[in-house]
C-alpha cells in the first residue's frame, strides 16, 4: 500500500488532498479514460476549426486531417453572408437579461421556500416541477396566441420583440435555479440571518446582506445554466423573432440557404461567437464548481 | 396527490449538493423540526405571513403566463379539429371531442402505429442517453477527484460541449457524420478499414447511434458538472476511516463515493430524463423535418403532425398524451426513489 | 388539495378567456383589409439570392424607387426559407402578420384554404393589369383550380438537365441525353472509376416530389384525384417511384452516397467533376459560388419517354417558383395592390429576375435579351410548354412529406444495397396514402 502512496505522490501536486491510496490500475484506468473522453469532446471543435480555414470546395469534399490550403476568407465573409453581429448582439441581450431576471427571481422564491413555513409550498414546488415536463410543441403555438393577444390589449409587444423571448426563456430556467437555489440557501447557516435580523435588517435585508453573498457561488452556477438554457434554444426563437431580433441560434441558420450551404462560414461564425462564451464560461466555471460545492460547507 | 408524492417533490427539488449534507434529515412537514434553528415558531420579523407569498409572486406569476396557461389552451385545442381550414379561427374550429385521441392511439392504424413506433423510439433513446451521461459524467468525476497535473485543464475543457451553442454543435456532427466526405467513415473506412463499405448514418438504422452520439456528446458535461460538485462534498474522514479499515481505491469508491451520491442522482436522473426525452433541437438540426424512422423521436413527430401538416389538433393531442405519460413516469420514479432514500436513512 | 383544485379552475376559465379573445384575433380585421395606415406597408422576401445580405441588396433599391413613386414607405424582412412557413403560418393564426409577402408556389392552395390571403378575383387582377398579363402554367400553381388565385406568379422557375461537357466528351457522347433510355445508356458509360451520370437529393423531401412529379406525369399518374383525393397508389405513381429509384438501385447511374444527401451536395459533387449531371432548377449562381466556369456546363430538357417535351405524357418539370400575396389582414390594402403592380410590372420583372437568375411569369418582360441566354431560353421554353403545377390541394404539404418521405426511405434502402421491387414501392407507397387520410 505505502509504496504505491509513493509512487503516486510525485505524480500529484505537493499535497494529495484525499488519503485515498490510488493503485496502479486506477491510475492506469483513469489515462485511458481520460484521453479517450478528451479525444470525443475535441473531436467536433478539431473539425470547427479546420473546417473554417479552408475554403468552401474544400470544404464540400472529401474529409482531409489536415487543409491543402489554408485560408482566413471565412472569417472576412461571415459578416457580409448574414448580419451576425445584430444576432450576436441580440443573444447576447436576449441571454443576458433572462439570466438576470430568472436569477432575481429564483432567489426570491428560494429564499421564501427555503426560510418559510407556508401554506401552499409542496403545491409551489411540484407546479414548478411539474413545468419541466411540458413538450414545447405542445405549448408554442398557445404562448404565441398569447403573446399577440396581450398586445393587442395592452399595447405591449411581446412577440417579435426581445421582451418576449426574454420572458419565455427565463421561465425555462426558471425551474431548475428555483430548486438548486433551494438547496445552496438551506446549507447557508440560519444563524447568520438571525444574526442580521438582530443587527436590524428587515427579511430583505438580511437576504441580500447575508443569505446572497453567502451562496454567491451557487448564484454563478445558476445564471450559468440560465445563460446557456436562452443561448441555444432554437424552437421558439423560429416563430418569435422577427429579422431585428433574430437570435443567433437561428441566425446562424442564414448560412445554409436554397442552393448553398457555406460549411466553412457556418464553423467559422460557430466559432467566433461562441468564443466569447466559452472564455466567460472557463472564466466562471472556478465559481461554478465551487459553487455546487457550497453544501458542504457545514 | 399524495402525501408521499409532494412530500418527495419537496425534497427531491432540493437535490443539489446541499441535499446530501440535508436532504435525509429533512422531515416531512409533519415531524417535529430536527436539530437545526427551528423555522417557524420564532418570534420576530420572520413571521409576516404575507411576505413568502410576495417572494414567491414573481415566479408563480411567471410559470402560470407561460407554462401553465398555454399548456391548458393546448389541451383545449387537442379537442378540436384545427386544421389549416380553422386556424385563422380557432372559435370556428368545430369540437372533435376524442377523435383525435383516437386516432392517435389507434395502434392498428399507420397513425398510431408510427407514433407507437417513435415512442419507443425515444424511450430506448432516453434510457441509453441519460444512461451513457450519467456514467461517463460520474465516472471522468471520480477520475478528476483527486489532483493530478492538468486536472484544472481538463475540467475546463470538458465543459466546452455544454457552451457551445446547439445548432453549432449539432451541424458540425451532421458535417461529420456524412457518408462520402465525413470525418467518422473517413476513420472508421478509409483509415482503420473496419467495415467492408462507407456506412451511412444520416438514414437508415445507423441514425439512431448518429443521434445518439451527439445527444451523449452535449449530455454530459451537465452530469459531470454535478457529479463534480457532489462528490466535493462527501466528507474526507469517511474515506480516512475506510483507508485505516484497509479498504482499497476501488472499494472506497464502491463503499463511500457512489452511495453518497445517491440523492444527487436522484435529481440529476430526472432532470435528464426529462430533457432528454423533449429534446427537439438536436433530433431537428441533425435530420431536419424527417427523421429517419430509426431516430423519429417523439418531439419530431408530433412536430411533423403540427407544424409541417398544419393538423394542430391531432399534435396537441399527442402531446397531451405525452405529458401524460412524463407525468405518470415521474411520480412513479420520485414515489420509488424516495421509499428508496428513507429505507436507506431508517 | 382543495386551493391546488381552486388554483387549476382559475387558470382553466382565465385560459378559456384568453382562448376566446384568441378567437377573435385572426378575424377583427377580417374582410378584404382596410386602408388604415395607407404609408407603409410590411413586405416579407423570401431568400432568393444567394445569402440574406444579397437578397437586401438586390431589393433596397427597387422598394426606394417605388416609395419614390407612390409615397410609400416598405419595411423590408427577408426571411429564410427555414423559417417562412412558419413564420406565415403564425402569422395566420394570429392575425399579425405582413402586408405583402413572398410564398413558394406549392404552398399556395394550402395557404389559401386558411383563408389569410386576398383572392386575387378579376377585380384585383385589373388593378395589376389582368390575368392575362402573366404565363398560364406559372397562374395554374397559385391556389386551386376552381378558386380565385390566393397569390399573383412572381419568379418562375423550371428544372432543366444541367450536364459537364468535359465529362460527356470524355465518355464519348456527343449530346445530352433526351430520353430516359439515353439517359441509363450514357450514364453507364459515365458512372465508372468513382464517377457518377446523375446526382440526386435522396433525403430532401421536396426535391424527391418535384422529380417523382415529373416522371408520375410521363407515366399518366397525377397524385391526386380530381376531386382532391390522395392517389399515390396508382400503377403509374408506383412506376414513376420506381423508375427514379431504379437509376441508383438497377441502373446504377447515381452514387448510393447520394441517398443521404439534402443540402445540396449534389451540386458541389457536380462541380467538383464526380457527376456529369444534375436536374435542377437554376443552378447557374451555385456553380459559380462553387467554382465552377461558366463554360464548363450545359443545358438541355429534363429528358421525357418520348424524347420530345410537351404535354400530358411529355411534361417534363413542376412550374417552381415564388408567387406573391396579400395578406387579408393588411391595413393598406390599395398600398398592397399598387406594390404587387410595381412588383410585377415589366420594367421591376426584368431588373429582379435578371439578378435571381430567374424566369419572369410576365410574358411582355421575358421578351428582353437577358433572358436569351442559353439556361435561361430551355427554363423559358419548358415553363411555356412542358412544365405541369404540383397539384394544387389544401394538404399539399402533406403530400410532400409523405410521399417525400417514400423516396426517401426508398432510396436510403437502395444505398444499402436492398432490392427494390414494384411491391417494396407500393408498400411504401401504401404507407404514405395512409398516414394522408387522417385528414
Amino acid at each position: 500500500m505505502s509504496s504505491v502512496r509513493l509512487a503516486a505522490r510525485p505524480r500529484g501536486a505537493a499535497k494529495p488532498r484525499s488519503p485515498m491510496a490510488a493503485p496502479r490500475s486506477f491510475l492506469w484506468s483513469r489515462r485511458i479514460f481520460l484521453t479517450l473522453l478528451t479525444g470525443f469532446v475535441l473531436l467536433p471543435v478539431f473539425v470547427m476549426v479546420s473546417s473554417s480555414l479552408k475554403p468552401l470546395e474544400d470544404v464540400s469534399g472529401k474529409f482531409r486531417w489536415m487543409p491543402s490550403g489554408l485560408t482566413i476568407r471565412p472569417y472576412i465573409d461571415i459578416w457580409k453572408t448574414v448580419p451576425l453581429a445584430e444576432y450576436f448582439v441580440n443573444s447576447l441581450i436576449v441571454a443576458g437579461a433572462a439570466t438576470v431576471c430568472s436569477v432575481v427571481i429564483a432567489v426570491f422564491a428560494a429564499y421564501a421556500v427555503s426560510r418559510y413555513q407556508f401554506r401552499g409550498k409542496r403545491v409551489f414546488t411540484v407546479t414548478v416541477l411539474s413545468t419541466q415536463m411540458f413538450p414545447g410543441i405542445l405549448f408554442l403555438l398557445p404562448l404565441f396566441l398569447m403573446y399577440v393577444n396581450i398586445g393587442n390589449a395592452t399595447g405591449i409587444a411581446l412577440f417579435g420583440s426581445r421582451g418576449g423571448l426574454i420572458l419565455t426563456y427565463l421561465t425555462f430556467s426558471l425551474p431548475f435555479s428555483i430548486w438548486m437555489l433551494i438547496g445552496y440557501f438551506d446549507s447557508v447557516p440560519r444563524d447568520l440571518d438571525e444574526a442580521a435580523l438582530v443587527d436590524g435588517c428587515g427579511p430583505i435585508g438580511a437576504l441580500f446582506r447575508v443569505v446572497v453573498p453567502a451562496a454567491i457561488p451557487g448564484i454563478v452556477a445558476v445564471a450559468v445554466y440560465a445563460f446557456m438554457t436562452a443561448w441555444g434554444e432554437v424552437l421558439f426563437a423560429s416563430v418569435m423573432t422577427n429579422e431585428s431580433t433574430r437570435t443567433l441560434a437561428i441566425g446562424l441558420q442564414g448560412y445554409s440557404t436554397q442552393n448553398d450551404v457555406y460549411w466553412n462560414q457556418i464553423m467559422a461564425a460557430s466559432l467566433v461567437v461562441s468564443i466569447p462564451v466559452v472564455a466567460g464560461f472557463l472564466l466562471l466555471q472556478r465559481y461554478l464548481v465551487a459553487g455546487l460545492t457550497a453544501g458542504a460547507v457545514k | 396527490m399524495s402525501d408521499t408524492t409532494v412530500t418527495t417533490g419537496t425534497t427531491g427539488t432540493t437535490g443539489t449538493p446541499a441535499t446530501i449534507v440535508q436532504g435525509g434529515k429533512e422531515p416531512p412537514a409533519t415531524a417535529p423540526e430536527t436539530g437545526r434553528a427551528p423555522r417557524l415558531r420564532r418570534p420576530g420579523r420572520l413571521r409576516r405571513i404575507g411576505l413568502p407569498y410576495l417572494l414567491l409572486l414573481p415566479a408563480l406569476l411567471l410559470e402560470l403566463l407561460v407554462h401553465l396557461l398555454p399548456i391548458v389552451i393546448g389541451i383545449v385545442m387537442s379537442f378540436k379539429e384545427l386544421t389549416q381550414f380553422f386556424i385563422r379561427d380557432w372559435g370556428a374550429a368545430p369540437w372533435s371531442g376524442l377523435d383525435n385521441y383516437k386516432v392517435s392511439v389507434d395502434f392498428d392504424a399507420p397513425v398510431g402505429e408510427a407514433l407507437l413506433h417513435s415512442f419507443l423510439v425515444t424511450c430506448a433513446f432516453t434510457l441509453l442517453s441519460v444512461g451513457l451521461c450519467w456514467l461517463i459524467g460520474t465516472t471522468a468525476a471520480i477520475y478528476l477527484q483527486e489532483t493530478f497535473k492538468g486536472r484544472g485543464l481538463l475540467r475546463a475543457l470538458f465543459l466546452v460541449p455544454y457552451a457551445l451553442p446547439v445548432y453549432a454543435a449539432v451541424i458540425t456532427w451532421g458535417f461529420m457524420f456524412q457518408r462520402d466526405n465525413g470525418l467518422i467513415n473517413h476513420v472508421l473506412h478509409d483509415q482503420l478499414g473496419l467495415t467492408d463499405s462507407a456506412p451511412f448514418w444520416l438514414i437508415g438504422d445507423n441514425s439512431f447511434f448518429a443521434l445518439l452520439t451527439v445527444s451523449v456528446w452535449k449530455g454530459w458535461p451537465f452530469a459531470f458538472l454535478i457529479m463534480m460538485a457532489g462528490l466535493q462534498n462527501i466528507p474526507r474522514d469517511m474515506y480516512e476511516a475506510a483507508a485505516l479499515d484497509g479498504a482499497g481505491m476501488w472499494q472506497q469508491i464502491r463503499r463511500i463515493t457512489l452511495p453518497s451520491l445517491r440523492s444527487v442522482n436522484q435529481v440529476l436522473v430526472l432532470v435528464l430524463f426529462l430533457w432528454t426525452f423533449n429534446d427537439f433541437n438536436t433530433p431537428y438540426v441533425l435530420f431536419g423535418r424527417s427523421a429517419p424512422e430509426a431516430a423519429d423521436l417523439i418531439s419530431i413527430h408530433i412536430y411533423q403532425s403540427s407544424f409541417v401538416t398544419w393538423n394542430f389538433g391531432t399534435g396537441s393531442a399527442m402531446s397531451v398524451l405525452l405529458l401524460l405519460f412524463l407525468l405518470a413516469v415521474t411520480g412513479v420514479y420520485l414515489w420509488i426513489t424516495s421509499r428508496e432514500r428513507k429505507s436507506a436513512h431508517v | 388539495m382543495r386551493r391546488f383544485r381552486a388554483a387549476a379552475v382559475g387558470a382553466a376559465t382565465l385560459s378559456l378567456a384568453l382562448t376566446a379573445s384568441a378567437c377573435g384575433g385572426g378575424s377583427t380585421t377580417g374582410g378584404e383589409g382596410s386602408n388604415d395606415s395607407p404609408k407603409t406597408l410590411t413586405y416579407w422576401a423570401s431568400n432568393q439570392g444567394p445569402n440574406i445580405e444579397a437578397d437586401k441588396k438586390i431589393l433596397k433599391p427597387e422598394l426606394a424607387k417605388f416609395e419614390k413613386q407612390t409615397g410609400i414607405k416598405v419595411k423590408l424582412e427577408v426571411i429564410p426559407w427555414s423559417e417562412l412557413l412558419n413564420r406565415i403560418l403564425t402569422a395566420t393564426t394570429s392575425g399579425q402578420g405582413p402586408d405583402v409577402l413572398n410564398i413558394g408556389n406549392t404552398w399556395s392552395a394550402s395557404l389559401q384554404a386558411s383563408g389569410a390571403l386576398l383572392p386575387w378575383d378579376e377585380k384585383n387582377f385589373a388593378k395589376i393589369g389582368g390575368k392575362d398579363r402573366f404565363v398560364e402554367s406559372a397562374l395554374g400553381s397559385a391556389g386551386a383550380p376552381d378558386k380565385d388565385p390566393a397569390a399573383v406568379p412572381l419568379y418562375s422557375m423550371a428544372y432543366a438537365l444541367y450536364y459537364n461537357k468535359k465529362m460527356f466528351e470524355e465518355a464519348g457522347i456527343d449530346k445530352p441525353p433526351a430520353t430516359w433510355d439515353e439517359m441509363i445508356a450514357d450514364g453507364k458509360k459515365i458512372s465508372k472509376g468513382g464517377k457518377w451520370a446523375l446526382g440526386a437529393e435522396g433525403a430532401n423531401l421536396s426535391n424527391n416530389i418535384h422529380q417523382v412529379f415529373a416522371l408520375g406525369k410521363q407515366h399518366g399518374a397525377d397524385f391526386f384525384t380530381e376531386d382532391g383525393k390522395p392517389d399515390f397508389t396508382s400503377d403509374g405513381a408506383v412506376a414513376a417511384v420506381k423508375q427514379y429509384v431504379d437509376m441508383m438501385a438497377k441502373d446504377k447511374i447515381i452514387a448510393p452516397g447520394n441517398a443521404e444527401y439534402a443540402q445540396n451536395q449534389s451540386l458541389s459533387d457536380f462541380s467538383k467533376g464526380k457527376t456529369a449531371m444534375v436536374l435542377w432548377q437554376a443552378a447557374a449562381t451555385t456553380f459559380k459560388s462553387q467554382g465552377m466556369s461558366e463554360d464548363d456546363w450545359g443545358v438541355a430538357p429534363v429528358p421525357v419517354q418520348s424524347g420530345a417535351p410537351g404535354q400530358g405524357k411529355a411534361t417534363n418539370s413542376m412550374v417552381a417558383g415564388i408567387n406573391m400575396a396579400v395578406f387579408k389582414n393588411t391595413k393598406n390594402i390599395d398600398g398592397s395592390l399598387k406594390f404587387v403592380k410595381f412588383m410585377t410590372s415589366d420594367a421591376e420583372q426584368k431588373i429582379l429576375c435578371k439578378s435571381y437568375g430567374s424566369v419572369p411569369p410576365v410574358k411582355a418582360a421575358q421578351e428582353d435579351a437577358a433572358f436569351d441566354r442559353p439556361e435561361l431560353k430551355v427554363l423559358r421554353d419548358t415553363l411555356a410548354k412542358s412544365a405541369a403545377p404540383l397539384p394544387q390541394v389544401p394538404n399539399e404539404s402533406q403530400f410532400e412529406t409523405a410521399v417525400g418521405t417514400a423516396v426517401k426511405n426508398l432510396f436510403a434502402n437502395a444505398a444499402a444495397g436492398r432490392e427494390v421491387t414494384t411491391g417494396s414501392v407500393k408498400a411504401e407507397l401504401v404507407k404514405a396514402q395512409q398516414q394522408m387520410s387522417e385528414q
